[in-house]
């Protein structure tokens, strides 16, 4: 693979871009949460958040490791990643649920939401093209970075 | 009143295997999909290496969607556990 090209990391862009947009909504949504279930619900919206983006943060660094280091290392570091990666979820969570402020609607409706809601919304900014792949930074109409 | 205590802690055993084994089983698919996902980009990478930044922008992107799905097992284990 062309040095040059593999250098650039689109996957690590990708998931710093979407922890930088998402600070927009999520204190907004902490806030609701808090109305809603009260304390404990703001603090397990917000504990939501934390493993959604460094869910995503790390499946990126693994990524782009494997990918300066080999295919075999990329194969390697995506599927044993997303296997690790579920396991420190499950027993973060069943950490937290130890805690007293765990309350588990609010946590489950942060993970799926902020998790499909900031991809979905990271495509708008996803440039396609051969030369210059990742985020899409020079599209007319759209935030300059 | 021994009886319902039992039948307290079957429903409780029941529930914590449904959620270890729905949590497990979810994620066989997204497992099954990443690996697709990441074979044949490495495969277009091989084949086309000036695509690779291209190619690992749609396999981020592939990857995050497909593990959507394990997300929503984990959440199914989250509410069958603690709720």
């Amino acid at each position: 693979m062309s040095s040059a090209v593999v250098d650039r990391s689109p996957e690590r862009d990708l998931a710093f871009d979407m922890a930088r947009r998402s600070l927009w909504v999520f204190p907004a949504w902490v806030v609701a949460s808090g109305f809603i279930w009260g304390m404990g619900g703001a603090l397990s919206s917000a504990l939501g958040y934390v493993l959604v983006i460094g869910n995503l943060a790390a499946a990126a660094v693994l990524m782009a490791w494997g990918a300066r280091t080999s295919p075999v290392a990329l194969m390697g570091a995506t599927l044993g990643g997303f296997i690790v990666r579920l396991a420190v979820l499950a027993g973060i969570v069943l950490g937290a649920s130890q805690l007293s402020f765990f309350e588990p609607v609010p946590l489950a409706i942060t993970i799926v939401a902020s998790h499909l809601g900031l991809l979905a919304w990271e495509i708008r900014y996803v440039s396609l093209r051969l030369a210059a792949p990742g985020l899409d930074l020079q599209r007319p109409g759209k935030e300059q970075k | 009143m021994d009886l319902l205590a039992q039948a307290d802690t079957a429903v409780d055993g029941l529930k914590a295997l449904g959620a270890g084994l729905g949590y497990g089983l979810a994620a066989i698919g997204p497992g099954v999909g990443i690996g697709l996902v990441v074979g044949n980009a490495i495969t277009a990478m091989a084949r086309q290496p000036e695509s690779a930044g291209m190619v690992r922008t749609t396999m981020f992107l592939g990857i995050a969607f497909t593990e959507a799905l394990a997300l929503i097992g984990f959440v199914v284990f989250i509410l069958l556990n603690f709720t």
